[in-house]
């Protein structure tokens, strides 16, 4: 069944293949009428019969008969006729079954048949059923479904489901279906804390025996591998969501002005804060772990400060019904004050039922912290955009004094991990490196992926001090591995590059000391300092660890490969970007750009904007652009103005949602069309620099 | 007595056969099969009142007399037309060093195989023989359990692992041995595939002829393999029976033969959906083959007479080509091709070499026990090797040995069979080596019943041994098949399979055909045979 190559199909006797389309195609215009007519004999159902015999995908026969069997069993009362009734149902779908075993519609009546309850289940007939249909092909999922399904309706008990798919593992441990019913059935037996399963490190322990049982048996085998990945993720991710960072960050000092004169070795640097101008404090607040349900009540501020309008949390990254890592709200300062005056804001995250993860664990490690914000309304207006921002790499940049750009021990939210419980996890992490390090066959993509993983699990765990140290060497071991990989199993690559230069990142940012030397403070003559980061020219093709980076004003990426800018989203604080010189292919790549508020600088130039025909962002970012309401205003707007909507649909909603002062985006194939400077121009009327010249 | 039973022997009609064979043993039944589908008059007699000859089952408390017949030689039957020689035959007996020991309940419902320890492949030529022949309509096979023997290593017996889901399931192998056994396995896999697909394939697959002319244990030992799986590997799924770690060894395996093994065992395992494993035990014993063979043939119009010996041989004058034989009814059969069973004795032939160098005959030792308790729990049919040098240090052949159960109808209900063999040299060694292994397996007769009691209590500590109720043990000499003015059959040998045995039938049905049918005898297959029924 699986494993095999495929034939080609013999070559049917034409005739007998078009007589046996006829007799099909009248069979199915009779049941068709059958239906219409609301006509339930015998010999009507009797042809349904025929028809799925032949054809068990024929849907709507098997709606027909769901109708015809209501029909008629509506006018039985003696318990032995619906017996047989339904008896001849469960026959005519064994025998769609036999014609074949992966019909949806055949399995769905038997289970749409079984919920009427109209007669007690045989359960030997059922199981007897799948015993010979998993016996076929162990991995037929519907079967698998189908047993779930049954085990449910029959109330088996979770272990001895569990001791079924140790036997099928045991016949052939190369089966998906019965490595995935058992992750399943062991996470309800673990939550439900049955008997003999109290313990989660001793089930785990385990499970981890069988699987590399399985897999240093035959390493090129996949499905020992898949259960293994779903083994590593139940150790290394805490069972609880947690805020892992902020922003601002416990302490923080916002200012809206920028004096020289203030600033102290000693004391912390107060932040120059674009948006406080505009009287907005952007707070983010960034979970290990997609949550939802921040709102005002699990979310708790204090300040003198007073905020108009609600207070309104949104997901930055959007995911899938509306969980997300980054989480955001706008703070709308709504005092009157006339002189420079702190005010300060804390913000406390309770227990809370409201912020759930995925798998539905509540939030119950409280956070709090404390940031000030100081007005200064008579501070001098400084314009940031009064000459075009030069990128100029080769430079080094000039720093400002001997101030550190952040300080950076107060943006890490280390909560308190419970340690007995990781030191458990590290050692079993640990013990799997040593495990697979030995493991002979040395090309596998699987071993080297799964290794890489566990480094990086073990990587998670150094999260601060000394541990560090290990935490990069992990890193590295792990970049070996996904370089390897690159090679050994080219199909893959954009994945493996993306995880390595997550780990880069990771890399790079983890201890202050490799961090600073990526960043500076920027000094502009006329401006304000800026916090710079530079990551430029280091093959990066995506973001990593970006709730670091948060406090970052000005972001270097150019050079690099970058095709996806996912997770830019939580930088509120971000003024200038540069993803000059890379792989980005289209404004839908770019679209987490458009949630930076007060993004006033973008240097796009030289990336593969318009040059592929095909945009397969849209099939690989987790948010493209959505259809809005806005989206369509924006679009009658541009038609209105001639513009070619069809054609710039992706641009149109690409720049209506920014503010910029300057763009650079010229070296791609998309400036180069005669219309898309006029385009540029009507859609960011703020727009001053425009590739390096001054438009407004 | 003679004259009694001279009155017995039926008369034959006609007196003229195309091939006459006497002895229904498995070749013998093999070729007759074949010879009656070919369309040729075949005369198939036999001097036993049962088929199967040399091959048979018989009943328990049939055992003595078969394995040491009263020396009566074949009674003397007037000449009558002498237009021919006549030369005459004397029957040998091949088995020796007989022991038995014990007594078995209910012996007749004990039923003996004289070829035992003998499973086949599922893949096993013999089984495609029966399947194109029809034989398979006329016996029943069941399935040794899990397909994987048994090895007895130090002191212990282990599962050998033979497939992907058996290296898993292992408990006695670690990690790192399971990589290494199943990539061997992988590697053998797809050089077979490589091989199978005409010969060319994918290069890469292939193991290089460099490795293929390498020994056997050599190139397990490249592999990194402990020597545990090494043994199990040589001596229970490549099934070498001579000590492969020595320099003098008789017959050392090369990589070509041992993958060549294993191809047939891994395409066995599974070739037959009621059957796990990959070897399959006969029904009521070994003896229902030779049966169907001559059953097929009867079917075809061969001609059958049991009790029937044959005295003597009709030659030319020269004594140059068997023209027939003479019954021991006194009549006379001609025919163009007489193939005898090797135990009879032909004066002429054996004149040369008679006797004194009988030491330099190939010989296995056999033994026989019966228990009533399974060497394993939960298996009843089940195959163990002990390698050479496995219970002492001159032990130089592997010992094979094979438990039944009542499944197979060859035993009471509680009752299991136990069949061992050995290659040997010498006899004494042979019993030796037989008599070691079933100590190891077994504890020792309770022969005292007094001491039972007081035993009780320290026998629980040894009570995962079955007790020996009944025992056997003998000698059997092993005659290759040859081709001369008549033909012979080989006897049983010392392997657990048939394929040799066949191989050699095959060469005497090449000869025959060759003369019967005047075509080049490498151009004959007898699936070709077969294929014309």
């Amino acid at each position: 069944m699986h494993g095999r190559p495929r034939r080609p199909a013999k070559p049917v006797d034409e005739e007998a293949a078009s007589a046996k389309a006829a007799k099909l195609r009248d069979l199915q215009v009779q049941v068709l009428q059958n239906h219409h007519s609301r006509t339930y004999t015998k010999e009507a159902i009797g042809l349904s019969f025929k028809l799925l015999e032949i054809n068990p995908e024929a849907y709507t026969a098997w709606n027909y008969r769901k109708l015809a069997f209501q029909h008629n069993v509506k006018e039985l009362s003696d318990p032995e006729a619906i017996r047989s009734v339904v008896d001849d149902e469960l026959r005519v779908v064994e025998v769609a079954l036999r014609q074949n075993p992966k019909s949806y519609g055949a399995w769905y009546h038997r289970k749409w048949l079984l919920n009427q309850k109209l007669t007690p289940v045989d359960s030997k007939r059922e199981f007897g059923l799948l015993d010979k249909l998993l016996k076929v092909d162990a991995r037929n999922f519907h079967g698998w479904n189908y047993r779930r399904f049954l085990a449910r309706f029959m109330g088996v008990p979770d272990e001895e489901e569990l001791k079924y798919t140790m036997d099928k593992i045991g016949d052939n441990f190369s089966n998906y279906s019965a490595w995935h019913n058992r992750s399943i059935l062991l996470s309800n037996l673990l939550i439900q804390q049955s008997k003999g399963f109290e313990s989660k490190q001793k089930i785990f322990s385990e499970e981890f025996e069988l699987v590399t049982q399985a897999l240093f048996t035959d390493p090129s085998d996949q499905s020992g591998w898949f259960y293994h990945l779903w083994l590593l993720a139940q150790i290394s991710t805490p069972d609880k969501p947690q805020l892992i960072a902020s922003w601002p960050c416990n302490g923080a000092k916002l200012s809206s002005s920028f004096i020289k004169e203030k600033v102290d070795q000693n004391t912390l640097s107060s932040i120059w804060c674009h948006s406080l101008k505009e009287r907005t404090v952007p707070i983010v607040l960034y979970f290990n772990e997609p949550v939802k349900g921040l709102n005002q009540s699990s979310v708790k501020l204090k300040s003198y400060l007073e905020f108009g309008k609600d207070i309104h949390w949104r997901a930055l990254s959007m995911t899938d019904s509306g969980y997300s890592n980054c989480w955001t709200t706008y703070l709308q300062i709504a005092n009157e004050c006339s002189t420079s005056q702190q005010y300060s804001v804390e913000v406390s995250i309770p227990c809370s039922e409201d912020i759930v993860s995925r798998s539905g664990s509540n939030y119950d490690s409280p956070v709090h912290f404390t940031f000030t914000i100081e007005l200064i309304s008579d501070s001098q207006d400084i314009d940031l955009f009064d000459k075009p921002v030069a990128w100029n790499c080769s430079e080094s940049l000039q720093s400002y004094g001997n101030c550190e750009p952040i300080p950076f021990d107060l943006l890490k939210i280390t909560s308190a991990l419970i340690e007995e419980e990781s030191n458990w996890h590290f050692e079993r992490l640990s013990e799997q490196i040593d495990l697979f390090r030995e493991l002979p066959d040395d090309n596998s993509k699987f071993v080297k992926l799964t290794l890489a993983r566990l480094l990086l699990a073990c990587a998670a765990m150094k999260s601060c001090g000394r541990s560090l140290i290990e935490r990069k060497r992990y890193c590295d071991e792990a970049l070996g591995h996904l370089s390897d990989l690159i090679h050994l199993d080219p199909s893959h690559k954009q994945y493996y590059e993306d995880e390595r230069s997550s780990v880069l990142m990771d890399k790079l940012t983890c201890d202050m000391e490799t961090f600073m030397k990526h960043c500076s403070v920027q000094v502009q003559p006329n401006s304000v300092p800026l916090n710079h980061v530079q990551l430029h020219g280091l093959s990066l093709t995506c973001v990593g660890f970006a709730e670091r980076l948060m406090w970052v004003q000005v972001l270097d990426l150019s050079h690099n490969s970058v095709r996806s800018v996912e997770g830019l989203e939580a930088l509120q604080q971000l003024v200038s970007l540069n993803i000059s010189n890379n792989q980005i292919s289209s404004f839908t790549a770019l679209e987490p750009l458009t949630k930076i508020m007060f993004l006033k600088v973008l240097d796009l130039s030289f990336n593969e904007i318009g040059a592929h025909p095909i945009d397969t962002t849209r099939y690989i970012c987790s948010s493209p652009f959505s259809h809005k309401i806005e989206a369509c205003e924006a679009f009658e707007q541009c038609q209105k103005k001639n513009i070619n909507v069809e054609e710039y649909w992706d641009a149109i909603l690409f720049f209506k949602s920014l503010k910029l002062k300057q763009l650079d985006i010229e070296g791609n194939a998309i400036a180069s069309k005669e219309n898309f400077r006029t385009l540029v121009m009507e859609l960011i009327p703020s727009l001053k620099w425009f590739n390096g010249e001054c438009v407004n | 007595m003679a004259e009694d039973q001279a009155h017995d022997y039926p008369t034959i009609e006609p007196t003229s056969f195309d091939v006459v064979i006497c002895g229904t043993g498995l070749p013998e039944s093999v070729l007759a099969a074949a010879c009656a589908a070919a369309g040729k008059t075949v005369l198939h007699i036999d001097p036993n009142p049962f088929y199967g000859s040399l091959y048979s089952s018989v009943p328990l408390p049939s055992l003595p007399s078969f394995l040491s017949p009263d020396p009566s030689s074949v009674p003397l039957v007037p000449s009558g037309d002498d237009s021919h020689t006549v030369v005459d035959l004397h029957r040998r007996n091949i088995y020796s060093e007989v022991e038995i020991w014990g007594a078995a309940p209910e012996p007749r419902r004990f039923t003996v195989d004289m070829v035992g320890p003998r499973v086949l492949y599922c893949r096993d030529e013999a089984v495609d023989l029966l399947l194109r022949s029809g034989g398979s309509h006329h016996v029943e096979f069941k399935s040794v359990d899990g397909g994987s023997s048994l090895l007895y290593w130090e002191g212990q017996l282990y599962p050998v692992p033979d497939s992907r889901q058996a290296i898993f399931k292992n408990t006695t192998l670690n990690r790192t041995e399971k990589t290494f056994l199943f990539k061997l396995f992988k590697l053998v896999m797809a050089h077979i595939a490589a091989a199978d697909e005409d010969g060319e394939g994918e290069a890469s697959d292939k193991i290089s002829n460099e490795d293929l002319d390498l020994p056997f244990i050599e190139y397990l030992k490249k592999h990194e393999l402990p020597p545990k799986m090494i043994a199990g590997v040589v001596y229970a799924i490549a099934m070498a029976d001579y000590d492969q770690n020595t320099d003098c060894c008789e017959k050392l395996l090369t990589t070509r033969e041992g993958i060549k093994t294993i191809a047939l065992y891994s395409s066995s395992t599974g070739r037959f959906a009621n059957a796990p494993g990959a070897f399959i035990y006969p029904m009521y014993g070994h003896g229902e083959l030779p049966q169907a063979f001559c059953r097929c043939a009867a079917v075809k119009g061969a001609l059958y007479v049991l009790r029937m010996p044959v005295s003597a041989l009709l030659m030319d004058e020269e004594r140059k080509t068997c023209l027939g034989a003479r019954l021991t009814s006194g009549q006379d059969i001609l025919c163009q091709q007489l193939i005898l069973d090797p135990s009879y004795k032909v004066p002429i032939l054996d004149a040369p070499s008679d006797g004194s160098d009988s030491n330099l005959l190939r010989k296995v030792a056999r033994g026989i026990c019966i228990i009533s308790k399974s060497v394993k729990q939960d298996s009843s049919i089940l195959l163990i090797v002990f390698p050479p040098k496995s219970l002492e240090e001159q032990q130089t052949a592997a010992i094979r040995v094979l438990q039944l159960s009542s499944n197979l109808a060859v035993c009471p209900p509680g009752m299991f069979m136990v069949y061992l063999s050995t290659p040997c040299a010498d006899t004494s060694t042979g019993k030796q080596s037989i008599k070691k292994a079933i100590d190891a397996l077994f504890a020792p007769q309770a022969s005292d019943s007094l001491e039972g009691h007081l035993e009780e209590t320290s026998k629980n500590n040894e009570d995962l041994k079955p007790a020996v109720i009944w025992s056997c043990v003998y000698v059997q000499e092993i005659m290759e098949g040859t081709a001369s003015s008549f033909l012979s059959c080989p006897t049983p040998d010392e392997l657990l399979d048939y394929r040799s045995i066949l191989d050699s039938s095959k060469k005497v049905l090449h000869c025959m055909l060759h003369f019967l049918l005047n075509v080049p005898a490498s151009k004959v297959l007898p699936q070709e045979i077969f294929s014309c029924r």
